[in-house]
């Protein structure tokens, strides 16, 4: 058994809004940096290599890469002997995010209740909050802003198991295509098969936080991945929706095993930037 | 890529009308910012009959909440939300009087059609550039319903403010015809 501060995590994640919200990751900077020769469109190529001096604008002088810091999805992977002392664990990750948002000059976009009152709570709390509880005694936090351009162009769909792979392509290229400009591509998808309805959606937003160099471990969900990619290259939405050859950065997968009856398929769509910064406490 | 137009504000009619789809400008002078919650007040006020608390005839407003600005900045990051969230308000406006709008996304054919009516051009800036187009803003200043914070609306001071002509005011668009060019499937 082990004890860890509830100050600790508070720390941990103000530190990880801002790092997330500032620094552009190093697989994507590169990606954007190869996308500029890759590109065809001039245009699509002068627009990313204005997303690469935006990532250098912002790591040098420690700026918001993006206007919309987004909402803050946090995932905590906790060792089951790990104790939290000195507070409550939600409030200490909410805790967080409003020091965060608030010390790292960050936009606060979170309101108090989506139809009525509308009311912006101030320090953008809460998060959105995802706990598992895992072997050892150790506690992995991820914190992954997201901005609601790319998030309104996502979409979960329950297919007949007929649908198969052909199915589940036409339906993430799509609904990538529909999105056009919207999400500022070139976007990163995420794609989450099987489970349930909400376990879906869940895969698809774990698979953005996958590095876009890395693929699927299973070799047909690697491949899956692969030609997802070229079919979205090939919609000619391009960079910011003006034409080109790149739509999308990469497309990662993740699966879960699945009901006799289902074929659940979600899409997340996330921007160039696709923040997310993790630490192990 | 074409030559890069240099645009003053307030923005003509005739100016508007000489624009392109796909022409590539740079933006000088005093643009307004303005989202969702601001637009729904500036068209209920029209609606009332009531005067608007900013001039907007023959201006740009340019969708954006920016970062809250670090001291020493004008403005914190501040790149185009998406315009699509405005399509219900805009052409009240258009009608009213404003010129330009800067977004991203697409727009509605009701918008599409209340520019062709009144001689009028959506640009897009880039989506995630936002550190980067804040360079281009020298001053920020609230002029209308503070109480939004982010979402207030503020005059813009911009110099050389980068942006594309994505729909003119014939109709013709730009990502239509960008994407067309490069589709293979």
């Amino acid at each position: 058994m082990r004890n860890l501060d509830a100050a600790q995590i508070t720390d941990a994640v103000a530190r990880l809004c801002i790092e997330a919200n500032y620094y552009l990751a190093d697989d994507i900077f590169h990606a954007l940096k190869a996308g500029v020769v890759r590109e065809e469109s001039p245009l699509g190529k002068e627009i990313l290599q204005q997303l690469v001096d935006n990532a250098c604008i912002a790591k040098n002088e420690d700026l918001p890469l993006c206007q919309d810091t987004g909402m803050a999805v946090v995932f905590v992977e906790l060792g089951q002997d790990v104790h939290i002392t000195g507070g409550d664990l939600n409030e200490a990750i909410n805790k967080g995010i409003a020091r965060g948002y608030t010390e790292g000059y960050l936009r606060k976009s979170v309101l108090t209740d989506p139809l009525f009152s509308r009311k912006n709570t101030g320090d953008n709390t809460p998060g959105v909050i995802h706990i598992s509880i895992v072997p050892g005694e150790k506690c992995k936090i991820t914190v992954a802003p997201k901005g609601f351009g790319s998030e309104n162009m996502s979409a979960v769909k329950m297919m007949p198991p007929s649908a198969g792979v052909e199915g589940l392509k036409k339906f993430v290229v799509d609904t990538v295509a529909n999105a056009g400009s919207n999400p500022c591509p070139p976007v990163v998808v995420g794609v989450g098969v099987g489970g349930t309805f909400e376990m879906a959606a869940l895969l698809a937003k774990k698979a953005l936080l996958r590095p876009i160099t890395e693929r699927n471990p299973h070799p047909e969900y690697a491949k899956l991945e692969t030609e997802l990619l070229e079919l979205i290259n090939k919609t000619g939405v391009g960079p910011q929706g003006l034409g080109g050859r790149i739509t999308a950065l990469a497309v990662n997968v993740n699966y879960y095993p699945m009901h006799i009856a289902g074929l659940a398929c979600a899409v997340n769509i996330n921007c160039h930037a696709t923040r997310h910064a993790e630490i192990e406490l | 890529m074409g030559d890069v137009i240099r645009l003053a504000t307030p923005l003509t009619e005739e100016a508007a009308r000489s624009l392109k789809a796909g022409d590539i400008v740079l933006i000088t002078g005093t643009i307004y910012t303005g989202r969702d919650a601001a637009h729904k007040r500036l068209v209920e006020t029209l609606e009332r009959g009531e005067e608007l608390p900013v001039e907007l005839k023959n201006q740009i407003i340019y969708y954006v909440g920016p970062t809250p600005a670090k001291p020493g900045q004008a403005v914190g990051s501040a790149g185009p939300t998406t315009s699509g969230r405005m399509d219900a308000y805009s052409p009240r406006l258009l009608d009213y009087g404003l010129r330009g709008m800067i977004g991203k996304g697409y727009r509605s054919p009701e918008v599409v059609e209340a520019m062709k009516r009144n001689g009028c051009v959506y640009f897009a800036a880039t989506g995630g550039a936002a550190a980067l187009i804040a360079k281009s803003i020298k001053a920020y200043e609230v002029v209308a319903y503070p109480d939004l914070l982010s979402e207030a609306i503020a005059k813009l001071t911009v110099e050389d403010f980068p942006a594309i002509v994505v729909i003119d005011s014939e109709g013709r668009n730009f990502y239509e015809e960008g994407q067309k060019q490069y589709r293979q499937l």
